[in-house]
């Protein structure tokens, strides 16, 4: 169930494509609420990325505003905001170096200064979706795309985030592999139902059927519907 | 230092060397290389840079005024300035400002310590004799850096895009993104200014030695300015491409720790 006040805020969002008028998104007015399970939906083209893309701050806004918690987010700022709203790429990417590598590379930047790699916590959330502690030590070429988007959403859920922001994470997997990145998403937001919250954009309605309990329809960077379940 | 050994050359025997071409010209049209237009026009374009800078040199060096000689010195600051992006592929609004910058304040800060500090016994301050081959060599040195450490920053970001953004999208700060790429523009940049230390006096002798001992000067006294050229050249370079790399950075990740990828475009 959604709290009442908002975790993050957009809004009016816009942005044109660059060196155009054309706009690529444009008057998006968006809440999400501790509890939210937010699906967006939408043909390819329809702005479902740039809109995660926005709320994580990672691109320019031509218009509108972003809030965290009904505050305006301060440049120096963002990087914990990103770190309290983490947005995952369709394809995971990442350092070279061994799983465990790469789960740790998160606790060597600076907004996560205090909090140290555990190894216990991580191999709790790989358990959690039947993974065992031998993926630790293999290397990224050694995953499947399963266990690629897996770890990847390990690597983030381990900093505790607020909001995640996953642009479809189970696109070109079967369905053995998104359920299991399922279960690890619900499973994380389901510990702390009434404060976290997820955003996916997905192209199956199963999916949306199964997991949201929002729906937000996406058309030429507009948003065109809303439906609560 | 001595001079007497000096032989000078007349124009008849500076023709008798450009009859090489024709050595050239040859390998190229027995080998069908197509290259005797390309040869030809090199020839020319170099006997006449060099005989236009050989007339100024001698107006500046004769006039020997010190708006002349720093009038000198910015023109050729602002054509290595500008040389250096032409080598660039992938270039952003402000990237000639950047270059010219760092160029700048490079090279004169450079020369400006080697005519102030080693060569503290030369009077005046600005004399062209040494001012000018100083900075020249300096400006080639730190060209060659900022062009390669310019174009490595560019490839070096554009490769790793998605990694920059995973790095930022779980709460790096603009430099935790941007420093993999940067450091391995600065090395790009510098790396050819050790491995030139590394060999010169074994694999070749520089050219400024090389131009010191045909004019008769000792060798030990060639090798002591060549000793000091090369310590003066390895930190212009870095500087300049340490200069034109930072700044760089700082246009290609706001303040707002976003990689402007789209302010990134390929020049060919």
């Amino acid at each position: 169930m959604a709290t009442a006040s908002p975790l993050l805020t957009a809004t009016g969002l816009g942005r044109r494509r660059s060196r155009s008028d054309a706009w690529l998104l444009r008057g998006v007015n968006l809440a999400i609420r501790g509890g939210d399970r937010l699906a967006i939906t939408g043909p390819t083209g329809a702005g479902k990325t740039l809109l995660l893309r926005a709320l994580s701050l990672l691109d320019l806004i031509d218009e509108g505003e972003v809030r965290w918690r009904e505050k305006p987010i301060a440049p120096a700022d963002i990087p914990f905001y990103r770190r309290q709203v983490i947005y995952l790429h369709q394809r995971p990417t990442f350092v070279e170096g061994t799983v465990e590598d790469n789960l740790r590379l998160p606790y060597s930047l600076r907004a996560s200064r205090g909090d140290h790699f555990d190894r216990h916590k991580a191999l709790k959330l790989l358990g959690s979706v039947g993974r065992g502690g031998d993926l630790l030590s293999r290397t990224d070429q050694d995953l499947s795309g399963g266990e690629r988007q897996l770890v990847a959403i390990a690597r983030a859920l381990q900093l505790e985030p607020t909001v995640l922001l996953l642009d479809e994470p189970t696109a070109s997997l079967d369905r053995e592999a998104a359920q299991s990145i399922e279960d690890l998403v619900l499973g994380w937001q389901r510990q702390n139902a009434r404060e976290r919250a997820v955003v996916f954009v997905s192209h199956s309605p199963e999916q949306v059927g199964r997991v949201a309990d929002r729906i937000l329809s996406m058309q030429d960077g507009c948003i065109t519907g809303r439906e609560v379940r | 230092m001595t001079m007497d050994n000096y032989v000078p050359l007349s124009y008849g025997q500076v023709a008798i060397a450009a009859l090489l071409v024709i050595l050239n010209g040859a390998i190229s049209l027995a080998l069908r290389l197509r290259l005797e237009r390309s040869l030809c026009i090199a020839s020319v374009r170099m006997v006449a840079q060099l005989l236009l800078v050989g007339f100024v040199l001698e107006g500046v060096f004769a006039w020997s005024r010190w708006y002349a000689v720093l009038g000198l010195a910015l023109v050729m600051t602002v054509v290595a300035g500008l040389a250096a992006v032409d080598r660039t592929d992938r270039r952003y609004a402000g990237i000639y400002r950047n270059s010219l910058v760092s160029v700048w304040a490079s090279s004169w800060l450079m020369t400006a310590f080697a005519m102030g500090g080693v060569l503290s016994d030369v009077t005046p301050w600005y004399r062209a004799q040494y001012l000018i081959p100083l900075l020249g060599m300096i400006l080639g040195n730190t060209l060659n850096g900022i062009s390669l450490g310019l174009n490595r920053l560019g490839e070096e970001l554009s490769a790793s895009r998605e990694q920059v953004e995973m790095l930022l999208s779980l709460g790096a700060s603009r430099w935790e993104a941007a420093q993999n790429g940067v450091r391995e523009a600065v090395r790009t940049g510098m790396i050819p200014m050790i491995n030139a230390m590394m060999v010169t006096g074994i694999v070749s002798l520089p050219g400024m030695m090389t131009g010191q001992l045909l004019s008769g000067i000792r060798p030990i006294e060639a090798v002591k300015y060549q000793i000091v050229i090369m310590f003066l050249i390895a930190s212009g370079t870095a500087l300049g491409t340490v200069g034109v790399v930072g700044l760089s950075y700082r246009q290609l990740f706001d303040a707002h720790h976003r990689f402007r990828y789209d302010r990134l475009t390929r020049s060919r």
